[in-house]
């Protein structure tokens, strides 16, 4: 049986400002997702808050995947559940070497009870699998020894987020405009990346504000956000109409929401 | 032999010093030098310690008299040595309780004219070699308080000779071991690397126990002729019991190259002058600085790089970690004289702050009196970025793991900079320890 991450209305402020308003969603292993919607409107705050980061403040809802409450969980114990979030900005980490973090990751993520100092995944093993990996989304094998992050460009910190997907199998995965800032070559490589990625064992929630990572990675779910809601849910055809027309069409159809978001702008 | 063994009169009065003397059986230019060192300490004992110096570095505990040089070494102490066992060395010194218990030299060097051994006794026996620079070119005794108790009391020591061109491929190890409550080591590093010789020595300091307390008032004196070139590693991992004052300086003929790794790990306070002179056109220095103090360790550095001659480089960089109550005090300088152009000076700092209460005093200075140099400082004073713990705990490491993965990521940036394998892991395994991971 394939597992769901369900959200449930959802409600999360940051310094006391709200900026999720009861956001329900529903992703099952196997299914693509996309998440579109305007600057400021809440996409990458759900990203983070799914993830666990601490700044945000959970005012009320769930978060559980198969029926574990995902919110009590801090973000290790998230990601060795199962969740991913490739990070729209990924983070340098001087003097961490691409192999030994991510052998850290796989280890705990593999072996989700492993406490600090226990068994890392024999360095052999990992070796290998790693190099397989690199090789197949394209990334030189000589990034295994550089720091993370570190000198990379935008396009090589996104293709680490996809190496780091490839190698960790999450059952939920959250890309963060994982698109963004990359010319169209670095897009189809990331985009083939994740398609020769997903599969029946893995949920795919992409945030993005274009269409093509959606080209390669058809959504079954095409969800539009507005001012801390979700307002509409449809098909891909969903993704193209608003790439194609934007979200003046959806304002009109929500007034109330298009309103706040308006007094938002205003107030900022 | 226990139960005959003999302490020399506790603390460092006149009547301890001269039983000291009575104990040493010492030619008589030697005695003389210990003499004119002691007169010394009596003076700089009259007068007040440098306030601007021990501002940061409190010492109100500090009781001298509560420690003794012992007359014969603990037989039954063993030590962890850290580098001792790890790997092949083409010689090996190890003195407890500044007394020399071991001292091994690959024939093949020996026969090329090479001294590794004994201060004590290479003193005595190649005084010609030797006394030239002993305590004359690189801690001499008047400085200070400590160079000048230093002076008077010093024990034994690491000494290192390698004649003109000769070449010691494989590293070379001393270990200094405080094996008892109350003993104090006043051990001397003296090397001397003629014109065109390579070295690497590799020194450590252990205590046998966890909470003996212990006293080393030590000096280092590195001396490199022309085209010589020295890897010196000191890791300094006594218990955190151990009081810890030295003076250590480099010299650097024309184009020689020094390499100068420190590890400051243990002591309760610790506070070290380090001090390279460039001293002929072309000379060389890179300065590696490895420090984590933790509860309520005092570490305090005291750097000076001396560009004295034209196209002199010199490459400083510390990295510290500091945890708990502990504190850590770096002053460094850049000291150009004028004839010294063409200089290329750097030194920088980095220190990572792991809690509230920790604190860390880094304070970086240049003095140039040419007009033509390049010179660049820095110091940098930080927390763990959350970010980072956020991005390493949200691929599954727990949060304890990803501040220790981003704290040893902070030290490798300097474990790159040191060329010998041994001492990288030496230095990791010293620090994953430190984190309790070890």
């Amino acid at each position: 049986m394939s597992a769901i991450l369900k959200i449930s209305d959802l409600r999360v402020a940051v310094d006391g400002k709200p900026i999720l308003k009861g956001v329900n969603l529903e992703i099952r292993q196997g299914e693509i997702h996309a998440l579109m919607g305007p600057n400021g409107c809440g996409k990458s705050t759900l990203a983070y808050v799914v993830a666990g980061h601490p700044k945000y403040e959970i005012t009320g809802g769930a978060i559980e995947l198969d029926g574990v409450n995902v919110l009590e969980l801090d973000p290790c114990q998230r990601a060795r559940l199962g969740i991913f979030l490739a990070f729209q900005y990924p983070v340098t980490i001087p003097g961490v070497k691409v192999s030994d973090f991510l052998r850290h990751a796989v280890s705990n993520v593999r072996n989700p009870d492993r406490k600090e100092g226990e068994g890392l995944i024999p360095m052999k093993d990992f070796r290998k699998e790693l190099k397989d990996r690199m090789s197949e989304i394209d990334i030189d094998s000589e990034f295994a020894r550089r720091y993370l992050n570190d000198g990379f460009s935008g396009g090589e910190k996104k293709r680490m987020e996809i190496l780091q997907l490839s190698l960790l199998r999450p059952r939920f995965a959250i890309l963060d405009e994982t698109d963004s800032g990359l010319d169209s070559d670095a897009v189809r490589a990331v985009s083939e990346g994740i398609n020769k990625l997903h599969g029946p064992h893995m949920g795919v929630l992409i945030i993005t504000h274009h269409e093509r990572l959606l080209e390669f990675n058809k959504p079954s779910f095409t969800h539009v956000m507005l001012a801390g809601k979700i307002v509409e849910t449809g098909d891909a055809s969903l993704a193209h109409d608003l790439h194609a027309n934007g979200y003046a069409a959806v304002r009109e159809r929500h007034p109330t929401e298009a309103a706040e978001e308006q007094a938002v702008t205003v107030k900022e | 032999m226990t139960a005959t063994m003999t302490d020399i009169v506790t603390g460092f009065s006149r009547t301890a010093f001269e039983a000291f003397l009575e104990s040493r059986d010492e030619p008589g230019w030697i005695v003389d030098v210990r003499r004119k060192a002691y007169e010394q300490y009596q003076d700089h004992l009259a007068v007040p310690l440098d306030s601007e110096e021990w501002k940061r570095v409190e010492t109100r505990t500090f009781r001298p008299d509560q420690f003794h040089v012992r007359s014969e070494p603990s037989e039954a102490a063993t030590f962890g040595s850290l580098m001792q066992d790890r790997a092949e060395f083409s010689g090996i010194v190890t003195h407890v309780d500044g007394h020399t218990t071991r001292a091994t030299l690959d024939k093949q060097y020996a026969k090329q004219g090479v001294l590794f051994g004994d201060l004590r006794t290479l003193l005595v026996e190649h005084r010609e070699k030797l006394e030239p620079y002993f305590g004359k070119r690189g801690v001499q005794a008047r400085r200070d308080r400590f160079s000048s108790w230093h002076a008077a009391f010093w024990t034994g020591g690491t000494v290192l000779f390698v004649p003109k061109s000769v070449s010691i491929n494989e590293p070379l190890d001393s270990l200094i071991g405080l094996s008892s409550a109350g003993a104090a080591d006043f051990s001397h590093t003296l090397v001397i690397l003629e014109d065109g010789a390579s070295a690497t020595l590799l020194e450590e300091t252990a205590s046998a126990t966890a909470d003996a307390a212990g006293l080393h008032v030590g000096a280092v004196e590195l001396i490199l002729g022309k085209e010589a070139r020295l890897r010196y590693v000191q890791l300094q991992n006594w218990n955190d019991k151990t009081w810890h004052f030295a003076h250590q300086a480099g010299r650097v003929e024309s184009n020689g190259m020094l390499q100068w790794t420190v590890g400051g790990l243990g002591a309760k306070l610790a506070h070290i002058h380090q001090d390279v002179h460039l001293d002929g056109r072309g000379a060389e220095a890179e300065v590696n600085g490895v420090t984590f103090a933790t509860n309520r360790q005092v570490l305090s550095y005291y750097t000076q790089q001396w560009h004295n001659a034209p196209n002199t480089r010199s490459d400083l960089l510390y990295k510290d970690v500091i945890r708990d109550k502990a504190r850590v005090v770096w002053r460094g300088m850049i000291k150009v004289a004028p004839d010294a152009q063409k200089t290329d000076g750097y030194q920088r700092n980095d220190a990572l702050m792991l809690s509230d209460a920790c604190r860390v005093d880094a304070i970086p200075g240049l003095e140039i009196e040419a007009d033509d140099v390049r010179c660049t400082h820095g110091a940098t004073a930080g927390r763990v970025d959350r970010e980072q713990v956020f991005y390493c705990m949200a691929r599954g490491l727990s949060e304890f793991e990803a501040m220790h993965v981003i704290v040893q990521g902070f030290l490798q940036i300097v474990s790159d900079r040191i060329p010998v394998e041994l001492v990288r892991e030496t230095l990791n395994q010293a620090v994953e320890h430190k984190l309790g991971i070890g």
